[in-house]
């Protein structure tokens, strides 16, 4: 239905990473993962012995928890012929760090480099992969779309959101100055060093309200977090989504950190 | 300097309250970032470059014993003299012997971060030698008695009325009594001072971004030509430079100049790049007498072999820093020590102890901006890392971080013990963040709901419950 | 502390030697360093440093201007009359500290009654100075000083204003350009005591990173391209 890859593309066996934060806050974006997967021809599975992928252990320098994590996900996600994260950074996590964990293991070493072979974040698995260039979705207003860090820095996801985005109906884009700047999240950054994090995530909010901007998107949910709790701190009425959710024409949800009207 | 790193979060504070330093990053953030971009795009061979100025500097790095010593040899072979200082006390040791020996009074000093990170001025000042600061931003702190606060460009923490109190204050004694308003008559005020000085002055004391080992050259980049002043007008030029600054050879330098200018400031080239090769040659009709090299080591060969050698490929353009979101929201007095931003907080902890710096490679969300800027690709992040790694091995990480993990990491490895209990935890917020959709207090969670609400999960259960649920028989066998 | 000289040199080089696991360079390594020495190996090839040279001489023009030089492009008998020129546009004294190079003393520097001209080093009192150009770089619009006798170094940094009198077969594309002819003039061990690279005026941008011209060094550059 929704989706006209380029070019015919095989069904493939793809297992979602779904990420321990849209697991815990916002399910609705892993559905709408698997629905663009499967729309444009995948076969979805999720392995359930998954968890984390490590970041908090390993960017507080604790590197023996980091390998036990990193030894159970490349073990549940053995066999799959594409691992694809609704996130940059854990994607990143994935297909650029893991391997530098077992430099002094070769067995698991390769193992991780087979793993972060075939891992990828979604928008670029979507795109760069399976060649997707349209969505049959519809959004009316008008968004803008935060670039985060690892995403955009690690694993080279810029284009691909917006030439989605950009077949969305009634969907109209408009960048802000500087969407390339880190949000302030940072995972255990953000309240580690609070008052840093909240200049950052204000400079943030201020270049997403000067965009006039009804809708902020993003593809990783903890920046999402970050920017929808600063932009409602501050009163602002601007809706935070994940990006997925409006390409699989899921807009029609709550936004990020507001109530859920139809259960209220 | 006295290094106040380990106050990191008390200078935050200060610096996230001063609305001078505020309005200066603003100017900074858009700045310096833009100018390079378009010097970077300008030159459509820059990523070869910056691969390059890489590996030139990684190969030197491999065989700095070697290139050190051919240095050397031919500086002496042209009536230069090289000094070995392994420490900081050594070198201002060393150059206070110089200064002392040609009864220096005064000393006009081009900006020179070593000689910032080995407290110099106070040493000199100590034995009764003025040392005169001539680059513009190095001289304005110095009036003010600050340390600088980038490493390019070191009073970009003030504002322009900021410098001009500074100097109606500082030059009214010398006859300059009006409160200027232009950013070019405060340039001519502090020229017609410095002027004087630079004419006095005994010895000329420079720092070096490169020391050519092919030539025994060392290598000056500026703006100001105030460091040509110091190695041209003075009867003794001292050059002050760490042993990681040499390179092979002038091809290498010309690697190396194409990236630092435009990284730096985004100019295609700084106005004054100056090699100096020995004293005053028979004939000459200017430039110094006598001319010394002092090579610094200062624990950087112990950096050499080990997983935080990439640093010492820093060229100091200051990219890092204008890049990084975390120096655009405090400036570089926050750090506490000589080098701020993403290449202090690799460097420092090196140089003035991990205990004392452990905040400064913590306070990074690892964006990665520095590094997709650095000239010579220092994966400054990764540097981070190991350091926050030596931090957890060591037991420095605080013990509530430590005592988090240690329950995040349990649970993690067990992942149904670990469903069980986000499903509880995605319940419990759920129900009670209902109505708002978002928390504005949480327990245990101040550091964010501080400054930010909380958004409370979506109703209906987790992810692998929901899944469970409705897909089990799709899931893996 | 350390204690002679000697000691801290074999301290430094022992740490060195310590770190990189292995004694002083020797064999095949040693070699190939003192070879790489030896036969410099060029960096990635700037296309815009390679282009035949009356382009190079347009480019060096645009990129000196860009850089806030100014530049007349004269045939070699109307050089003295430009600076003259130059100088009265400008209005500025019709006096300057010449450097005392055979090459500027071709100029017939006498039909320029109101010209006055001291020959030496540059002086704190100095308001303009005319040097020539050991070569000059077309790739960023930057001029290449080579100290000596002929070329007091004072000259391109004390005055108010610098005029620079340049051929244009003096014109190189790149930094590389300027290394070999370098060597090629004082021998490969044996650079000039200072080779001031210079592009453009003095300037500083440390307050609120505003570019101010004239920091220290001269605030006004005028370079008279001589034709060929």
């Amino acid at each position: 239905m929704s989706i006209s890859p380029s070019r015919s593309t095989h069904p493939r066996r793809v297992a979602l990473f779904v990420t321990c934060l849209v697991d815990l806050f916002r399910p609705s974006v892993g559905f709408a993962a698997i629905k663009l997967l499967e729309d444009a021809g995948c076969s979805v599975e999720v392995p359930p012995l998954q968890v984390c992928c490590g970041q908090p252990a390993y960017n507080s320098g604790d590197r023996e928890t980091t390998r036990a994590i990193a030894t159970q996900i490349i073990d549940a996600f053995e066999g799959y012929e594409a691992v694809v994260a609704p996130s940059g950074s854990c994607g990143g996590m994935l297909s650029h760090h893991y391997p530098g964990l077992f430099d002094d293991d070769p067995a698991m070493k390769a193992r991780a480099e087979n793993l972060a072979g075939r891992s990828f974040e979604l928008m670029s698995f979507l795109v760069d992969v399976l060649g997707v260039e349209k969505v049959a979705a519809h959004y009316d207003g008008t968004v803008t779309y935060h670039d985060s860090c690892s995403g955009l820095r690690e694993l080279g996801v810029k284009v691909q959101p917006r030439r989605l985005l950009n077949s969305v109906e009634g969907l109209r884009f408009c960048e802000m100055k500087t969407p390339e700047v880190c949000c302030g999240f940072g995972g255990t950054f953000c309240v580690k060093y609070p008052e840093i994090s909240n200049a950052m995530v204000g400079e943030k909010s201020a270049d997403i309200l000067n965009t006039g901007a009804q809708t902020l998107l993003a593809g990783d949910l903890g920046c999402l977090m970050n920017m929808a709790g600063k932009l409602q701190r501050e009163g602002s009425p601007v809706q935070v989504r994940h990006v997925a959710e409006v390409l699989a024409d899921m807009g029609n949800l709550a936004p990020i950190g507001a109530p859920d009207e139809g259960k209220r | 300097m006295q290094s106040t790193a380990h106050d990191f979060k008390d200078n935050v504070g200060a610096a996230l309250a001063n609305p001078n330093l505020q309005e200066s990053l603003t100017m900074l953030k858009v700045g310096f970032s833009e100018r390079r971009r378009l010097a970077a795009e300008r030159l459509p061979e820059f990523e070869a470059l910056r691969d390059r100025a890489r590996d030139i500097k990684n190969h030197a790095l491999a065989n700095l014993d070697f290139y050190l010593e051919e240095f050397e040899r031919k500086v002496i072979g042209l009536g230069g003299h090289v000094h070995w200082a392994p420490t900081a006390a050594d070198a201002r040791r060393i150059i206070a012997e110089l200064c002392q020996s040609v009864g220096a009074r005064t000393v006009a000093k081009s900006k020179s971060m070593v000689a910032e990170e080995i407290a110099l001025n106070e040493h000199l000042e100590a034995i009764g030698i003025a040392p005169i600061e001539t680059d513009l931003g190095e001289y304005i702190i110095q009036l003010r008695n600050e340390p600088p606060s980038h490493i390019i460009a070191p009073a970009v923490h003030l504002t322009k009325d900021q410098v001009a109190d500074t100097f109606l204050e500082h030059h009214t004694p010398l006859g300059f009594t009006k409160r200027l308003t232009e950013r070019n008559d405060l340039v001519a005020e502090a020229r017609y001072v410095l002027r004087q000085k630079f004419l006095d002055a005994d010895v000329g004391l420079t720092g070096a971004n490169f020391l050519v080992a092919e030539t025994g050259s060392s290598m000056l980049v500026t703006n100001e030509g105030n460091a040509d002043l110091s190695n041209t007008l003075p009867k003794m030029h001292i050059v002050l430079a760490t042993i990681e600054k040499v390179i092979p050879t002038l091809e290498d330098a010309a690697v190396l100049l194409r990236v630092l200018a435009r990284s730096a400031t985004g100019q295609e080239s700084s106005a004054y790049t100056t090699l100096n090769t020995g004293p005053k040659r028979a004939g000459d009709l200017d430039g110094p007498s006598a001319y010394h090299v002092v090579i610094l080591d200062n624990g950087r060969s112990n950096v050499l072999g080990t997983e935080m050698q990439e640093i010492l490929r820093c060229i100091r353009c200051g990219a890092c820093m204008n890049h990084c979101p975390v120096y655009g929201a405090v400036g570089g007095h926050a750090y506490g020590w000589v080098y701020p931003g993403p290449m202090g907080a690799v460097l420092t902890p090196q140089l003035i102890g991990v205990e004392e710096a452990s905040n400064l490679p913590n306070a990074s969300t690892f964006c990665g901006r520095c590094e997709s800027v650095c000239p010579v690709r220092i994966p400054l992040p990764k540097l981070m890392r190991h350091w926050r790694e030596r931090e957890f091995e060591r037991h420095l990480t605080p013990k509530a971080v430590r005592q988090g993990l240690a329950l995040w990491g349990f649970l993690a490895r067990r992942p149904k013990l670990y469903r069980r209990l986000t499903g509880i935890a995605n319940r419990v917020l759920a129900l009670f963040g209902r109505a708002e959709g978002r928390y504005g207090a949480l327990p245990l969670a101040g550091g964010w709901t501080r400054f930010r609400d909380f958004p409370a999960p979506q109703p209906g259960g987790t992810f692998h419950s929901q899944w469970a649920r409705h897909g089990g028989t799709r899931t893996r066998p | 502390m350390s204690g002679s000289h000697d000691d801290a040199r074999a301290q430094i080089l022992g740490g060195i030697r310590r770190s990189l696991h292995r004694g002083e360079l020797s064999g095949g390594p040693r070699q190939a360093v003192e070879a790489r020495l030896a036969a410099p190996p060029r960096g990635p090839d700037v296309a815009r440093a390679r282009l035949a040279q009356p382009e190079k001489v347009e480019l060096f023009c645009q990129w000196a201007e860009a850089n806030n030089a100014t530049v007349a492009r004269v045939a070699a008998g109307d050089v003295p009359g430009e600076v003259t020129a130059y100088l009265a546009r400008n209005n500025l004294p019709a006096r300057a500290a010449m450097a005392p190079s055979p090459q500027l003393d071709g100029f017939d520097w006498a039909g320029q009654k109101m010209l006055s001209l001291r020959r030496g080093r540059g002086e704190g009192s100095d308001q303009v100075s005319i040097t020539g150009a050991f070569a000059a770089i077309a790739e960023t619009g930057t001029l290449v000083m080579a100290s000596g006798p002929e070329h007091p170094v004072t000259l391109n940094l004390l005055p108010d204003t610098h005029i620079v009198v340049l051929r244009e077969a003096d014109i190189v594309g790149g930094y590389e350009d300027v290394w070999e002819r370098l060597r090629a003039r004082y021998g490969k061990d044996r650079m000039p005591r200072t080779v001031n690279t210079i592009t453009g005026p003095s300037r500083t941008g440390d307050i609120e990173q505003a570019m101010e011209l004239g920091a220290h060094g001269p605030r006004r550059m005028h370079i008279v391209v001589v034709r060929e």
